[in-house]
């Protein structure tokens, strides 16, 4: 199982754009049965079956219902999907976001928050718009939604239904099913948004490699500079980008059954959408941890979008500068007039 | 008890697809859902096998292991039902099943999938037994009434038989010993991990 599901991960994220149309065949494998590729003379049900339950693939043939995909009549490639969305995922799922939490946990008990190390200033300076805001809100909103009803369809029967009871626990599911199929829909315009207002400032640069190996200045002392983003705030934002278009899509092949993909394009799809919404969803943890508990001062940028001078001088001093010489250019006084700030 | 299985003599289907008039007739299936149907391999080339399939009601079903809302159960005959009430229509069971037997209607907002549909064994659901309740979800309720699935009892040539696994498969074996040759029974390594050896 493990070997198909790595290059589906690998297409999710991306990163093997073309070894990507062998892994679909590979995970769908040849329909045995029909005019085009006919069972051997002399076949067997259970020859059959053990051949597609050992090589992939499955046994099909023709119908005369109108209903195609009924022509299909073994798929034993759903044995492999149960054992991914029964140990494997729930695995990933467990260890990702419980890991996430332990390490969210022991990072606060060992270093405490994160403190504007020279105190506010009491002067602010703005850092997101409303626009940016109300985009990012949106999607994290949805996001939440989205992440709590999807941890419900593969963790609540275990968790949840024991306590309050199959009634209660398939009401609340339905209504999860139904907030996840429609809230996908702000999800996916936020990640557009998003990414057309951050992007020209989440291109990596070298600024990144020193902010890197400087560890953010998360378990050192000090703050390594950082302009409008820092790397972290890029892995974020290209997280973010990548693995929310990834579950985006692989959501709406679920969302249309049979409308862009066969029985093994949306195991496949499924494959995909649960890893990577684990994994997002860890990410995450970590992302709404640091902007609010974990950082003095943080929440500013996306509360009030008005962060306190020092703040930003400390996280992001490269973009202060910037936004200093853009404001200090628009200034005209008098030829030899001093600024009356110490700025 | 006894544990009810399906077998499909594929030597003797002659894809007139009775089976599949008869189920929609008895339980009033609605228009583009199908609990049965009839798959044709090797259509029109030498060696043409017409299997009818339906819910082979696995043993360790993995439409049951699936389901986030744990809306199967098993009756004392090894019937795999479900209960419409808890079902969310998610479709989790239909990318488990290996033959295809979950349906949804599209009913939900915009053609969603509604409530998963699929064969009952002609046992009804977990309402009361023969109530107008539990014919409007499910369909007839035969075996309550001690009739086997109507399917397997219209069948022309017998070549679905239907009842007792170990009954039906003795069935089989005697045909198969008298006549000389049968590919099998199909589902059965898939379902029940187990084949009928002659």
């Amino acid at each position: 199982m493990f070997a198909r599901i790595l290059p589906a991960l690998a297409l999710g994220l991306g990163l093997m754009a073309a070894p990507a149309p062998a892994a679909f065949a590979q995970i769908g494998g040849p329909v045995t049965g029909t005019p085009t590729n006919p069972a051997p003379p002399g076949f067997t049900a259970e020859d059959l079956e053990l051949q597609k339950a050992l090589q992939g693939g499955r046994i099909g043939g023709r119908i005369s219902i109108p209903d195609e995909q009924a022509a299909s009549l073994v798929q034993p490639m759903g044995r492999d999907w149960r054992e991914f969305h029964n140990v494997t995922l729930a695995w990933i799922g467990g260890v990702a976001v419980l890991g996430m939490l332990a390490v969210i946990v022991l990072f606060y008990a060992t270093k405490g928050r994160i403190r504007i190390d020279s105190g506010k200033s009491g002067r602010t300076i703005q850092r997101f718009n409303g626009i940016e805001r109300a985009a990012h809100w949106m999607t994290a909103s949805s996001f939440v939604v989205l992440a709590l009803t999807g941890l419900n369809l593969t963790f609540g029967r275990h968790l949840v239904l024991p306590l309050i009871g199959s009634e209660a626990f398939a009401t609340i599911t339905l209504w999860g099913k139904f907030a996840h199929n429609y809230l996908s829909f702000a999800f996916a315009l936020g990640i557009v948004v998003l990414f057309l207002a951050w992007v020209k400032d989440n291109i990596p640069n070298r600024t990144d490699v020193s902010w890197m190996k400087a560890g953010g200045g998360l378990l050192a002392a000090g703050h390594p500079a950082a302009g409008r983003f820092n790397a972290g705030q890029k892995m974020v934002f290209w997280i973010t980008v990548i693995g929310g278009t990834a579950v985006a899509v692989s959501g709406y092949l679920l969302m249309f059954p049979f409308f862009f993909t066969d029985i093994a394009g949306q195991q496949l799809a499924h494959v995909v959408h649960g890893v990577i919404a684990v994994l997002m969803i860890a990410a995450m943890l970590g992302h709404i941890y640091i902007g609010s508990l974990g950082m003095e001062g943080a929440f500013d940028a996306m509360g009030s979008g008005q962060v306190d001078v020092n703040w930003a001088k400390e996280h992001h001093s490269l973009w202060v500068e910037e936004e200093m010489a853009k404001a200090r250019a628009t200034v005209h006084g008098p030829a030899g007039a001093k600024a009356a700030g110490a700025d | 008890m006894a544990r009810m299985k399906f077998l499909c003599d594929s030597d003797r289907c002659i894809e007139c697809n009775a089976c599949v008039t008869a189920c929609k007739n008895e339980n009033e299936v609605p228009w583009g859902i199908n609990r049965r149907r009839v798959v044709t391999l090797n259509d029109g080339k030498p060696g043409e096998r017409s299997i009818s399939m339906a819910c082979m009601h696995c043993t360790d079903a993995p439409c049951a292991a699936v389901c986030p809302t744990a809306c199967f159960y098993t009756t004392a005959d090894a019937v795999v039902l479900h209960d419409k009430d808890t079902c969310i229509g998610c479709g989790y069971c239909f990318y488990a099943c290996p033959f295809g037997a979950p349906q949804y209607p599209r009913v939900g907002n915009f053609g969603s999938r509604g409530k998963m549909d699929k064969c009952t064994y002609c046992a009804g659901g977990p309402q009361q037994d023969n109530t107008a309740v539990e014919y409007i979800q499910y369909g007839a309720n035969r075996l309550a009434e001690g009739k086997l699935p109507l399917c397997a009892e219209m069948c022309s040539t017998k070549a679905l038989l239907a009842g007792d696994g170990e009954m039906i498969a003795t069935i089989y074996r005697e045909r198969v010993q008298k006549r000389g040759y049968g590919s099998g029974a199909w589902g059965w390594r898939t379902a029940y991990k187990e084949t009928i050896t002659v």
